[in-house]
């Protein structure tokens, strides 16, 4: 079983699991809306291998990282806009 | 016109607005694509010439004037510059720069290393200090372009777009489908290609790179440059890397800035890149972290004096030369545009003409 592990997104603690990309772990907790496009719109991961960047989310205090290609470590600091 | 970069756009405009039937020749689909879209849109008042000062300065307060009727795209930003100094030697220039715009009425503050890690947090820390020109502005540079060309056709002129110019003659042009247009007059503002259609004028392409990150709002306040970009910009031989960020409106920055001579591919150049990039990182070690999205290349239209090209083409009567602007075409375009109306319509000029004048260039280096 993959270990149990904690995230903090926008100050709620969540529970997630080691090897969990963090845009998966978003989309587990119900998280659909990862950012503000420049126009207003929201935004959430879709292409899931990095290219399209719309699922920028603030990590650990890193603006504009992109979700789907950064694995969740427990104590990670997610914020979404 | 042949060119809608920024300096033709502004001279349509201008010579439009003053009366004249003005047809804007461009060989990309639209306005601001060459050099004008690879810059990175500083409206400085630069001090290495009186000539230099004047035109700048000049251009900036017209800048300020057209800031009022700009659209919100041309991103017009009144964010001032920092010129960084690293360490004591380059605190006495900002010392000397600090005179120098003081005794000429331009806006100056000195900051010391305290206030310098104030005013922009993401610089390393211990530099000397820096100089705050706070009339200092930035615009995106291909809507200001495009904001212009949709003015000079606003009084009916013709826009050829898509179309390159082949040839000059005191007659007209010709584009690159054979068409002749006839004109009265025509004015060669083509930036560093201008020597394509007059090969005698002492123009050379001086290639820059730039980088540009994702949206980091607030992470630069001002235009920064630092003070060693004098040294490097001024090297005539020498490729040379330069610190050099910009804060967009978007909460984007542009990073830059490099300089070649005689290279005429452009690839946009790893080696280069990462000097540049490297550099960057030694003055604000956090751009290391931000997200760059996008680099690119361009060529200035450099000059042996520094100076651009305003004027009558030498030996021609109905040929006029607006070029050789090298890093300055942004800054200095309205002051050009207004120069050339009035040479062009016998006005009088609100600064002396003659150190733009295309001669001079010619006759020091026949």
């Amino acid at each position: 079983m993959p270990e149990n592990l904690t995230i903090e997104v926008n100050g709620c603690e969540l529970p997630a699991k080691a090897g969990m990309s963090v845009a998966a772990a978003l989309f587990q907790a119900g998280e659909f809306r990862f950012r503000i496009s420049a126009s207003g719109q929201p935004r959430a991961a879709l292409c899931g291998m990095g290219i399209c960047f719309e699922c920028r989310v603030t990590i650990d205090g890193q603006a504009n990282c992109r979700s789907c290609q950064i694995l969740v470590r427990d104590g990670m600091v997610i914020r979404t806009s | 016109m042949v060119g809608a970069g920024i300096v033709g756009a502004a001279c349509a405009k201008e010579l439009a607005e003053a009366g004249l039937r003005v047809a804007i020749c461009e060989q990309n689909g639209y306005a601001g694509g060459g050099a004008t879209a690879a810059g990175m849109g500083h409206l400085a008042v630069m001090d290495d010439s009186d000539a230099q000062f004047a035109l700048t300065s000049y251009s900036q307060s017209l800048w300020r004037e057209l800031a009022q009727e700009l659209p919100a795209e041309a991103e017009y930003l009144a964010c001032g510059a920092l010129w960084v100094a690293a360490d004591e030697e380059e605190l006495r220039e900002v010392e000397r720069k600090f005179r120098f715009y003081q005794n000429r009425n331009v806006p100056a503050e000195i900051l010391d290393s305290k206030q310098l890690a104030e005013a922009e947090p993401n610089l390393r820390a211990g530099l000397a200090g820096g100089l705050l020109l706070t009339a200092d502005s930035v615009c995106y540079p291909p809507c200001a372009a495009g904001y212009l060309t949709k003015r000079a056709a606003a009084t009916g002129g013709n826009i050829f777009f898509g179309k390159k110019v082949t040839e000059v003659s005191e007659s007209g042009v010709r584009l690159e489908d054979n068409t002749f247009l006839t004109a009265g007059l025509t004015v060669i503002a083509t930036g560093a290609a201008a020597v394509r259609l007059a090969p005698e004028i002492d123009v050379h392409p001086r290639k820059g790179h730039l980088a540009i990150t994702d949206r980091y709002p607030g992470f630069v306040r001002h235009q920064l440059i630092e003070l060693g970009y004098l040294k490097n910009a001024h090297s005539t031989t020498a490729d040379s890397v330069a610190f050099n960020v910009q804060p967009r409106v978007t909460g984007q920055i542009l990073i830059g800035s490099s300089r070649q001579f005689g290279v005429e591919d452009a690839v946009a150049e790893g080696p280069m890149l990462s000097n540049m990039l490297a550099r960057a990182i030694e003055y604000m070690p956090a751009i290391a972290d931000l997200s760059t999205i996008r680099v690119w290349t361009g060529f200035r239209a450099a000059t042996p004096d520094n100076l651009p090209l305003i004027g009558a083409r030498p030996g021609y009567r109905r040929i006029y030369l607006a070029t050789g602007h090298e890093g300055l075409g942004i800054s200095t375009s309205l002051a050009t545009a207004s120069l050339l109306a009035d040479e062009i319509l016998g006005r009088d000029s609100a600064i002396p003409r003659s150190p733009y004048e295309p001669s001079r260039s010619v006759a020091v280096h026949a």
